[in-house]
């Protein structure tokens, strides 16, 4: 095997790595910030992806295409919010139906085609494959522009109140805070920033695909949990809110590089998923058995059994 | 008036086997400044008479008004305004993942707008700072600690120091010294009484035991059946016994009391 091919695929690696990272930023809010399990994404990063490509191909500047994406996701994670929080569906369940209903409304979007091609030639992309330099440049400020945002706004007091929510719910009830409403915000603002990734996505790779978000929520959990893996190694407990952030989205890029490895080792791209599945499964269960060991009965035993 | 509970009732699981009135026509009115303890037998009542004032469901029938406002028809986290509360779990009053200021800067925000403004401010800190300090549990020099690091008795001290930066109308305290050692629980009750005298709070304290129900307070009401069925105060409350009380319990219900705890803890 040719290692120098693997050195070449690197940066491309990187600058999707970066654009997914983005992605599992909006991932990170929901799940660890507000407890929450959003599934949406799936659907809504298709759905950034399939209106930036349809408004880029009729002739609409990339910034707008962007922003009507951004509010496109949003609008899909204020839907799971309503059915959550309106009509008392179970978070998951909810999500879930958000999720099928945009593959529909997806295709709606894309007048019924599988896949829109943006071609780079015709249309003045920001991101794309072929400029991979200037695609991590504007990859990263994107990056960069949302972990600064969040990070003031998570210290706003309305941002803490979204914090409260997913830690405590009935003290944050009992404190005066609308439990119901912080959630319907934080999906909105999740999703969004979801839809924007997957507008990044599309000019990135070319084209908007009906299947682009299939699995979209397990590649951000696993960027969500390398990243806090990796900061927890280098930073320990100076980690702030920003770095982890930051480590999110390198949790992104970490997750692409080791996709590259895999890929440039010649396993079939067809096990990618289950592959993906299984480090995201290891991850969240190394906690969890970290801690049983150090608790176990078996232990337990050994410790004051009688010998 | 700042407390008026009319005859509330509250029937759980309505229509079905498992069905039970927790709340008969309790009512309770009481005056700003009054601190009234709460005990009963279990299953009185007692704790869903809080819950009923703070708006943890809709009542069945009756009315909260608090300070002249009707507060019937407002959920939990609208009467939060004019409440503060703490519960017996000490996991519940506090969000274990922020740190104590930033609690404390939660909990300062109580029945307001929350903005876009900073979660804290820096007047805020040093202010916290005194009043931690008041706690005299060394939890001001570890402001940034997240609350979930601390001990039972730590997390109940700062959710009262919590239910009472923003003076409530009424503090509704749910056997919060229930969950602690008796060594903990005198001092979270010593800085209860402190609290509510420094700002003259109108308290209702639930607890089983009895000797904090005299001890506490200048007025005890005792529950049975999801109502009030004894209502002392002034002189007679200062000069009260446990006998006294286990004795008037039977002349007014005609049946034994029957939280052993309570008795056990006289």
């Amino acid at each position: 095997m040719d290692i120098s091919a693997l050195f070449a695929a690197l940066p491309g690696d990187v600058a999707q790595g970066i654009i997914w990272g983005i992605m599992a930023l909006g991932v990170f809010f929901t799940f660890r910030i507000l407890d929450f399990a959003d599934l949406t994404v799936d659907g809504s990063f298709a759905t950034g992806g399939a209106v930036a490509a349809m408004l880029i191909t009729n002739g609409y500047a990339v910034p707008v295409a962007l922003i009507a994406a951004t509010c496109c996701g949003t609008l899909a994670g204020i839907v799971t919010g309503l059915l959550h929080t309106k009509l008392g569906i179970p978070g998951i369940l909810a999500s879930i139906l958000t999720q099928i209903s945009l593959y529909s409304i997806n295709l709606n979007i894309m007048q019924g085609m599988a896949n829109v091609a943006i071609n780079g030639n015709k249309y003045k992309l920001i991101v794309s494959l072929r400029y991979i330099p200037q695609a991590i440049l504007v990859s990263s400020l994107f990056a960069l522009a949302i972990v600064a945002a969040a990070y003031w706004y998570f210290g706003t007091e309305q941002g803490s109140a979204i914090r409260a929510t997913g830690s405590n719910p009935n003290m944050s009830k009992a404190q005066g805070i609308n439990i119901n409403a912080m959630t319907v915000l934080t999906l909105g603002i999740s999703n969004g920033i979801v839809a924007l990734a997957g507008a990044l996505v599309a000019q990135y790779q070319g084209f908007a695909d009906i299947n682009m978000g299939r699995g979209a929520i397990v590649i951000g959990l696993a960027a969500v949990i390398i990243g806090e893996v990796l900061g927890h190694a280098i930073f320990g407990k100076r980690m702030n809110f920003a770095v982890k952030m930051i480590c999110v989205v390198l949790g992104g890029v970490v997750y692409y590089i080791v996709i590259g490895i895999v890929l440039w080792l010649r396993m079939p791209t067809n096990d990618l998923k289950l592959f993906t599945a299984i480090i995201v499964a290891i991850f969240l269960a190394v906690p969890y058995l970290k801690g049983k060991a150090n608790n176990s009965f078996r232990k337990a035993a050994r410790r004051g059994g009688a010998r | 008036m700042m407390l008026q509970a009319n005859n509330i009732h509250k029937t759980f699981n309505a229509g079905t086997i498992n069905e039970k009135v927790a709340l008969n026509g309790a009512t309770l009115e009481l005056n700003e400044g009054e601190f009234v303890t709460v005990i009963g037998g279990n299953g009185a009542g007692k704790s869903t008479f809080l819950n009923a004032i703070a708006g943890v469901w809709p009542v069945d029938g009756g009315s909260i008004v608090i300070d002249g406002e009707d507060v019937t028809g407002l959920n939990e986290y609208k009467r939060a305004k004019y409440l503060g509360r703490v519960f017996q779990d000490p996991m519940n009053g506090t969000a274990a993942d922020m740190e104590i200021i930033e609690n404390l800067a939660l909990a300062a925000r109580r029945g307001q707008k929350r903005g876009l403004g900073w979660g804290i401010t820096k007047q805020e800190k040093e202010q916290y700072h005194e009043l931690l300090k008041e706690l005299d549990l060394g939890l001001e020099d570890r402001m940034t600690t997240k609350v979930g690091l601390l001990s039972g008795g730590q997390r109940q001290a700062l959710t009262l120091l919590m239910a009472t930066l923003q003076k409530p109308k009424v503090l509704l305290l749910d056997e919060h010294t229930a969950a602690l050692d008796p060594k903990t629980a005198a001092t979270v009750l010593e800085a209860t009484d402190r609290i509510v005298t420094e700002h003259n709070l109108t308290t209702m304290m639930v607890t089983h035991n009895m000797r904090d129900a005299i001890a506490h307070g200048n007025r005890l009401i005792m529950m049975n059946e999801g109502k009030v069925i004894l209502n002392i105060a002034g002189e007679e409350k200062k000069n009260l016994t446990i006998e006294d009380l286990l004795h008037k319990f039977e002349e007014v219900s005609g049946t034994e009391f029957t939280n052993d705890k309570a008795i056990l803890s006289k």
